[in-house]
């Protein structure tokens, strides 16, 4: 196995060992091909790749109805709405297919926590509670100080908040959790080391292992939300790529029990980067890895962003996605002052929050605005 | 006939308590707990959200008159829990609370350490708690002495619909309490509340067996004639219960 080098601010290599769960991804062979029946019938890990297979597609009508009994008894007619805030595009990290990448040169910026505050106010008044902060790689502009003071700031009106930052390795996740965050979002982007080690080419993101083990410990500072992911398309097989997250996502919930775990799989779209994905993942095939993503991580909350267009989340909403955004930019910025700063990928669902709501309305599901309380004493 | 109950000072005719999540709508919510005929309704403070209230928030679909019952769902610890309580009774005013601590969230069983807890701080700080527990009788008797209002066993794991599970544990925890026993979590159809209410619960809490029945107003309806049928039962008093066959006309009965 390739050791993955990571360079730190000096330019010196430097990497993490793997951690628990990247122990335990080498030691399980992916499971055997079976009976499609059986499969369909004991829906499990072990069935995820037949599941998953090509011969599977005739038959996805009837995977969607699993898939959807499954959703409805787990977690009732009801999906979660978020909305991220991108609070920085400023980047260290260089990575093939990200619109951020550090050597594209395109409009950067970094919102003050003022600005973050004016934002949220923004995204509020369109009634959202649980909002998901995004930045780029770049630990002095988007550093843990920063970071703290965000939630500090935002905390007294905003019941639920996330980040979706680069991974740390210090006690930043403990004073994050300590100041009132909910979430940690860090998807591997894809779990094949080659592939990783050709797409992502520099910064603290080019460490394979330091983004793997990032969900370890911060579960481990007592962060109780946990978001993972693939970027399908990254990868040629993107069927081992959804392998490998829903063993990452049953690993967690059986390894930090009080953890809640939540996957998205987004695919892969264009960019500043220019990036074309390797093997374009069809709109029924990323049905089926949702749908047998729910069937084999029957507890994880499945999370679909913006990324993909209207009637495609529509018709997921009502099979195995329990958590959208909604009417989301993706630009430092983009909720006050557009046009101001590169975004990170073009959005294809262009409705308003209040439209995606009530599609869910008219659909019999209850879209949830909040579902969350304050962490910390407010003073 | 009247046959009251009650919580601390609330008297109660219904004994069907509901809850109020995982509904398709909130228009369909009001319905089915109407349908219900339920005095008291639970509501997760995590969904209420007070700067909505008036503007579509849960609580504008809780009808009028019904005895609200915030719920501290979401909390993972005692310190949560009464948090939440503490937010609950600022915001809404009631001095009721339902105490749930479930730390794991995977199978949201309510964890009995933090519960006994945060039951003591939250009486010391003069609520009337209903402690949402595990079927364990000496855990409810703890739970009693530490002044809660009721207590409420599982009859199952919570959003299961797998019926009485616990039966034997609820039959010991009713035979020996000395606060309204309320049976909570995983009732799955109108049987079961029957059931739970034969064996001498003074009340059942149904939400999700209602929430995601295909007609949750019906089905609310069938909840509340059921938990009726039950108490009625138990006042009733059955028979014994034989090892074989006993005629109902013995043959020397002439002789009487």
């Amino acid at each position: 196995m390739p050791s993955a080098c990571g360079a730190s601010e000096h330019g010196v290599a430097v990497s993490q060992p793997p951690g628990r769960f990247a122990q335990h991804l080498a030691s399980v062979a992916p499971p055997p091909l079976m009976d499609l029946g059986a499969a369909l019938a004991h829906p499990s890990l072990e069935a995820l790749p037949t599941l998953l297979s090509p011969e599977v597609l005739p038959r996805l009508e009837e995977l969607a109805q699993q898939a959807r009994e499954v959703t409805l008894q787990r977690f009732g007619r009801a999906v979660r709405l978020f909305a991220p805030l991108y609070v920085s595009n400023a980047c260290l990290s260089s990575c093939t297919y990200c619109g951020f990448s550090k050597e594209l040169d395109v409009a950067r910026r970094t919102l003050t926590v003022e600005q973050v505050v004016s934002e949220a106010r923004t995204l509020v008044d369109r009634g959202f509670r649980h909002l998901l902060l995004v930045s780029g790689e770049h630990r002095v502009e988007v550093s843990a100080d920063y970071l703290v003071q965000c939630v500090e700031a935002l905390r007294p009106f905003v019941p639920s908040i996330s980040v979706e930052t680069q991974t740390w390795s210090d006690d930043t996740y403990a004073r994050l959790v300590a100041a009132g965050l909910e979430g940690v979002v860090h998807y591997q982007e894809t779990y094949d080391r080659e592939r990783y080690a050709e797409t992502h080419l520099a910064g603290w993101k080019r460490d394979y292992d330091r983004r793997l083990s990032s969900t370890e410990r911060a579960a481990e500072a007592g962060v109780r939300r946990l978001g993972i992911g693939a970027l399908l398309g990254l990868s040629a097989d993107w069927r081992a790529d959804v392998l490998a997250v829903a063993r990452h996502a049953v690993w967690l919930q059986r390894t930090y029990w009080r953890t809640e775990v939540t996957v998205s799989l987004p695919r892969i779209k264009a960019s500043a980067s220019g990036f074309q994905p390797l093997v374009p993942v069809s709109d029924a095939e990323y049905v089926q890895a949702l749908c047998a993503l729910r069937l084999a991580a029957p507890e994880a909350g499945i999370v679909l962003s913006t990324r993909e267009p209207a009637a495609l989340r529509d018709g997921l909403a009502r099979i195995a996605v329990t958590s959208m955004s909604a009417g989301s930019s993706t630009e430092p910025g983009g909720y006050l002052t557009p046009g101001e700063a590169q975004e990170q990928f073009s959005v294809s669902d262009e409705r308003t929050p209040a439209q995606v709501a009530a599609m869910l309305e008219a659909a019999g599901y209850e879209p949830v605005w909040k579902d969350a309380f304050p962490l910390v004493e407010l003073g | 006939m009247e046959d009251q109950w009650s919580v601390a000072d609330r008297v109660l005719t219904s004994r069907l308590l509901v809850g109020t999540g995982k509904f398709r709508s909130h228009a369909v919510m009001r319905e089915a707990l109407l349908a219900s005929g339920a005095e008291v309704v639970t509501v997760a403070l995590r969904r209420v959200d007070l700067d909505k209230v008036g503007e579509g928030d849960v609580l504008d679909f809780v009808p009028p008159g019904m005895h609200l019952l915030p719920n501290t769902s979401g909390a993972v610890d005692a310190d949560e829990a009464v948090r939440l309580a503490r937010l609950g009774r600022a915001g809404t005013g009631t001095d009721l609370v339902k105490l749930e601590v479930t730390p794991d969230p995977r199978t949201l069983a309510p964890d009995p350490i933090e519960t006994l807890r945060a039951a003591e701080r939250l009486v010391a700080e003069r609520f009337v708690v209903l402690p949402y527990c595990s079927a364990d009788p000496v855990l409810c008797r703890h739970l009693e002495e530490a002044g809660c209002a009721t207590v409420m066993p599982l009859g199952a794991w919570i959003g299961s619909n797998r019926g009485l599970r616990t039966r034997d544990a609820i039959e010991v925890i009713v035979e020996q309490a000395h606060v309204p026993v309320v049976v909570d979590a995983g009732l799955g159809v109108p049987s079961d509340a029957a059931e739970a209410m034969e064996i001498g619960a003074s009340a059942v809490l149904v939400n999700t067996a209602i929430a995601v029945a295909a007609d949750p107003v019906l089905m609310a309806r069938a909840f509340a004639l059921a938990t009726q049928a039950g108490r009625m039962g138990h006042l009733a008093g059955r028979g014994a219960v034989l090892e074989q066959a006993e005629a109902s006309s013995p043959l020397t009965g002439f002789l009487q």
